[in-house]
């Protein structure tokens, strides 16, 4: 029989204070590719498996940027260089006419940077992903707390490792086949 | 906290009744949508309102036969039941947003159990409000004509125009309100498709989750882009009924030109939206036993929100009437004179009662609490507010400058079925929201319960 290559070692906790606790061990004692699945978004969790900033804002700030710019200036082109309408002699370029659309470009613009910056930095739609071949992992969208170590960490050991998560005290421990 | 206080907020009603835990909100919630059988209740109520949306769509076809001449509309009354509505029903849309990215900003954690379906109720009023202007141009197929985009006609918007800044201010508002409402789906979607029994169901919340696995590393980044939404989404509501008073505030007819109008609008949007999301919440808890997560806490709040909101639309009737004399000019005094004594005289009083006298009852706390009390004030705001547009638009029009010009506005069966046939719509959304969404949002319930906290080791 071919055994199946193993994509990592996942843990299951009853709470988000177990589950945090047990990252935090886990990543004092040296593992660093790991991840914890939880069913709802618990702040301290993020920070207990070492990931500590995100580039979403960057990604929003960016968005609101181009929005601003591109909104004022099809503005600008379209009232003087474009279809320049002279309306009871006002000036072509009268900006603060255009401050409604282009906040709201601005808006808009921000919005959609922030919705798909942040599945595009997640890798979602993502339909298949090695956990899901858990079956216990239908409870991680429930009530149950999960931690993995990768087996590309470089201190994985499937014995050690093993041993390892079971002194955390999990409710059971499943093998990830990828 | 003083002593006083602290007793006050012991003896609120909580967000969340006691005794819950992960699994039972989790079981709760979803299990309306993928256990429990369509009840005979649901198919009779989503049965007429999908007949009146029927209604809609023969009044639609017919006025794309005949032209807009079908309304009441005519000269000097050029606006009519159309805008009315438009502005009617973008301002119920108001109060879902308000709850779910104001009060996401002010850590009101109560509205937890409440802006799923007040975003889906934004969703669906920004829907039927959107059909007017469009229905309203006479040539509704020609639409797109709003947008810029590069043409053989070498045309362009005229971006000096408020309409204009109207279809930006509305568009962005709709793909904002759906987005947001989508991204709080997400986990959701996830938890049904872990969760149904049914291989399609699976498959269809499956695709609609795109994968979510509950991951820190996604959360977190999905907690930020989410609170970056609300933060983009707060001066966005603001600014859409703001922007929509200035299609009447930027013209110069009397009742129309006046700097009151945007903070007015935008009280008076929230108020109608409140009134709105109780409408839905009260029925909505009572058939589907939510009594549990939307408790007599949420009802109260609601009530404190429309009581406020009320005032300040009292606010801004005095000083219209006010500035009408005290502008000393003939026009504007003629105006007010025309609202108090003129033909549509019968409906300035209803407004007054309907939006200020009788929704002081709300200072009552035991009507705050009970929930038919609220159902019916809320009605009664709903008509005050509809009424409230319906004075601005028709009574500001009716009288022009000139004598020669006055006339008068009565809308015909087709406004009445166009009008009706969007609230037929907007409930049959909503009937079709609570069967196949999670109603209630799971993962936001789960935080509040008291074992979501994170105990220090």
């Amino acid at each position: 029989m071919k055994r199946t290559p193993i994509y990592g070692l996942l843990a299951e906790f009853d709470s988000p204070s177990d589950l945090v606790a047990a990252a935090h061990k886990t990543y004092a004692a040296g593992y660093k590719k790991i991840d914890a699945y939880s069913p709802f978004p618990i702040e301290e969790l993020a920070e207990a498996i070492g990931f500590h900033h995100n580039y979403v804002p960057l990604v929003v700030l960016i968005g609101g940027i181009l929005g601003c710019a591109g909104g004022y200036l099809m503005q600008w082109w379209i009232a003087t260089v474009s279809y320049p309408v002279n309306i009871g002699g006002r000036p072509f370029h009268s900006w603060p006419a255009f401050i409604v659309v282009t906040f709201e470009m601005t808006i808009l613009c921000a919005v959609l940077a922030a919705v798909f910056g942040m599945l595009a930095l997640n890798g979602l739609p993502m339909p298949y992903h090695p956990v899901f071949n858990v079956p216990r992992f239908a409870f991680a969208t429930k009530g149950r707390f999960f931690l993995i170590v990768f087996s590309s960490d470089p201190m994985y050991n499937s014995m050690a490792t093993r041993d390892f998560l079971q002194s955390l005290g999990p409710r059971s421990i499943s093998e990830v086949p990828s | 906290m003083d002593e006083r206080t602290e007793q006050m907020t012991a003896n609120r009603a909580p967000v969340i009744e006691p005794g819950h835990t992960f699994a039972t909100v989790t079981d709760k919630i979803s299990s309306i949508v993928l256990t429990r059988p369509t009840s005979n209740g649901w198919l009779i109520g989503f049965g007429l309102c999908f007949l009146i949306t029927m209604v809609l769509l023969y009044a639609i076809g017919y006025l794309f036969v005949r032209g807009v001449g079908i309304w009441g509309i005519d000269i000097p009354v050029g606006w009519g039941f159309a805008i009315v509505n438009f502005v009617w029903w973008i301002g119920i849309g108001h109060a879902g947003t308000l709850i779910s990215a104001i009060l996401l900003l002010l850590r009101q954690s109560w509205r937890n159990s409440i802006n799923r379906f007040a975003e889906a109720m934004t969703l669906f009023a920004v829907a039927c409000a959107g059909m007017f202007p469009v229905l309203h141009l006479g040539r509704p197929w020609l639409a797109y004509w709003l947008f810029p985009y590069p043409n053989t006609m070498n045309y362009w918007p005229q971006f000096r125009s408020p309409l204009v800044w109207d279809v930006f201010a509305v568009s962005t508002y709709a793909t904002t309100s759906a987005l947001f409402w989508f991204v709080g789906l997400i986990p959701d979607l996830a938890t049904l498709r872990d969760r149904s029994e049914n291989p399609w169901a699976r498959m269809i919340y499956g695709i609609l989750a795109m994968g979510w696995r509950g991951s820190a590393r996604h959360w977190s980044r999905y907690e930020t882009a989410y609170l970056l939404l609300a933060g983009l989404a707060t001066p966005l509501v603001l600014s859409v009924h703001t922007v929509v008073s200035f299609d009447f505030a930027i013209g110069i007819v009397p009742g129309w030109h006046t700097t009151i109008f945007p903070p007015y609008f935008v009280a008076g949007a929230i108020y109608s939206g409140f009134a709105m999301v109780l409408m839905l919440a009260i029925p909505i808890r009572k058939f589907y036993g939510l009594e549990d997560f939307i408790t007599a806490r949420h009802l109260e709040n609601s009530a404190k929100v429309m009581l406020a909101t009320g005032l300040i639309v009292a606010y801004g009737y005095g000083i219209e009437a006010f500035m009408g004399w005290y502008s000393g000019n003939r026009y504007d005094s003629y105006l007010l004179w025309n609202r108090l004594h003129g033909p549509y005289s019968f409906f300035y009083y209803m407004l007054l009662s309907c939006n200020i006298f009788i929704p002081q009852l709300l200072w009552i706390r035991k009507l705050r609490t009970s929930p038919l009390g609220l159902f019916v004030i809320s009605g009664v705001i709903l008509v005050g507010m509809w009424l409230e547009r319906f004075i601005i638009v028709v009574v500001s029009l009716q009288r022009d400058f000139l004598t020669s010009s006055f006339g008068m506005y009565y809308p015909t069966r087709w406004d009445w079925a166009t009008y009706i046939g969007t609230i037929g719509f907007f409930i049959a959304c909503m009937f079709l929201f609570l069967r196949v969404l999670p109603a209630i949002s799971i993962f936001e319930m789960r935080t509040l319960l008291p074992e979501a906290e994170v105990k220090p080791e």
